[in-house]
């Protein structure tokens, strides 16, 4: 249960992280750029909201088959795979809430900061804060996404015990076994992640409002 | 800036699968859902990991969809229950050797009321004819696996063509659809081993059991590696030696008699088919 419990995290975790890096240079381009092409980025962010993430997980374990494009690799099934699969399915959900915490900020606030005569980098640390709580509240949509599908889990991790099974896919198997009260224990320490996740954002949000 | 960032997330992304590539090769074993329902696999996996040094993916699939695996060379071995189509596999020439492992028996469940009186028919066969003249539901796996392509088999024995609101395909694995069955009060097709295993928490009762076309035999194949392609043919051999090893059969053997009274495979390596 603890390496399952575990896993889940990591797992989600890592997609969370690398889905950020992908996501929030995108949303910040979006939000203050100028290039046209900043509506299709947003519009693919958006159409990724509705992505099932077991399509992903097809398409993941469809390149990653070892009859597949990157088959040579022979990393299906294995927690990286997971990761990958992961990322593709919280960056859209990340970007598009980046996007809109972005541009919750006050568009003259730049402007205002320079008028004051602050240095550069105490105007960037004054804006960071600013949006930080929108940022965070991005994040943990993402984990929360993340941690919570299966289908994606399922399909590029296969459920492997010892390996690649997480509190979603085990849920999964004790359901399909008949162990009911197993497969609500898996869920009630799922529940209890996204608590304390819940609780850490609240936290971090509290501290730079 | 976002060119930049953009390139080192790509990075990040293309060293992800270092670290995996790294670790020793896994042999991927492609099995039913009986077998990982049943829990059979997390005793004989662990054993032949210990006895061997190799690591196993499990991958628990339909015998349709294990076998398109291993024709594909997704897979390193095969652990199947569908005699024809795995014949028609070797057929193919995409397996090196294929052995007898064990046996259980299908079993036809259904609601204790049994609204088609087939308790207690000789064969499977007469039970379905009956269950479709009557028109009690009945669920179907419907997944081309190998419980689901003895039931179609058994129609076709029974002269029915299974369709109209009475046939109820879910598309799941074997517990999911005992589940589906026992809510529905309806009539089902499984591994007597699975029915075993979760009885319990089922409102379905045995109507046809111990009948001579219900017969659940299992057998173990070495995929043919397909050149170029990743693989691990020593370790789809070592598994398939093992499972029909005198250490293999004993484990299976014994496998289910302290938590459900009675073992749910009998053991068959080296006997005749």
């Amino acid at each position: 249960m603890v390496e399952i419990a575990a896993l889940s995290v990591a797992v989600s975790a890592a997609g969370t992280a690398l889905g950020a890096v992908l996501a929030i240079p995108g949303a910040l381009w979006i939000a203050f750029g100028r290039s046209p092409f900043r509506r299709a980025l947003l519009a693919l962010f958006t159409v990724g909201l509705g992505l099932p993430p077991v399509a992903v997980g097809l398409a993941v374990a469809f390149a990653l088959w070892r009859s597949g494009p990157l088959g040579f690799l022979d990393v299906l099934y294995t927690p990286g795979a997971m990761v990958l699969a992961q990322t593709i399915v919280v960056f859209p959900l990340i970007g598009t809430l980046a996007v809109v915490a972005l541009r919750g900020i006050d568009p003259t606030l730049p402007a205002q900061l320079a008028g004051l005569g602050l240095r550069a980098r105490d105007r960037y640390v004054l804006l960071a804060r600013e949006v930080a709580p929108g940022l965070v509240a991005a994040l943990l949509a993402g984990f929360g996404r993340a941690i919570a599908e299966v289908g994606a889990a399922q399909m590029s991790g296969g459920n492997i015990e010892g390996q690649t099974r997480v509190l979603t896919t085990a849920t999964m198997l004790a359901v399909g076994r008949g162990e009911f009260g197993e497969a609500f224990g898996y869920v009630a320490v799922l529940l209890g992640i996204m608590a304390v996740a819940s609780g850490v954002a609240l936290a971090l949000q509290a501290r730079w409002a | 800036m976002f060119r930049h960032a953009f390139l080192s997330a790509l990075l990040c992304l293309g060293l992800l699968p270092l670290p995996a590539a790294a670790a020793p090769p896994a042999v991927v074993l492609a099995t039913t859902t009986s077998t990982q329902d049943t829990g059979l696999l997390d005793v004989l996996v662990p054993a032949f990991e210990k006895a061997s040094g190799y690591t196993v993916k499990t991958i628990a699939v339909g015998t349709g969809a294990a076998l398109a695996m291993g024709e594909r060379g997704d897979a390193d071995v095969l652990l199947v229950h569908a005699p024809g189509a795995e014949a028609s596999y070797m057929a193919k020439g995409r397996g090196l050797s294929r052995a007898l492992v064990m046996h259980n028996a299908f079993i036809v469940v259904g609601p204790p009321s049994d609204p088609a009186r087939v308790k207690g028919s000789a064969t499977a066969q007469d039970a379905f004819a009956a269950i479709a003249r009557t028109g009690a539901p009945f669920v179907s796996r419907a997944d081309d696996s190998g419980t689901n392509i003895k039931e179609l088999a058994l129609w076709k024995a029974a002269g029915v063509t299974p369709e109209g609101s009475w046939y109820v395909k879910t598309g799941s694995g074997m517990g999911d659809t005992l589940h589906v069955a026992s809510q529905k009060a309806a009539y089902t097709l499984s591994d007597d081993g699975t029915y075993l295993s979760q009885r319990a928490t089922l409102s379905l009762v045995p109507v046809v059991e111990d009948a001579k076309d219900l017969l659940n035999v299992y057998h173990v194949i070495v995929v043919k590696p397909i050149p170029g392609r990743v693989s691990d043919l020593a370790g789809g051999e070592a598994f398939a030696s093992f499972v029909v090893s005198p250490q293999g059969q004993q484990i299976i053997r014994t496998f289910g008699r302290e938590r459900f009274g009675r073992p749910l495979f009998t053991p068959d390596a080296g006997k005749g088919e």
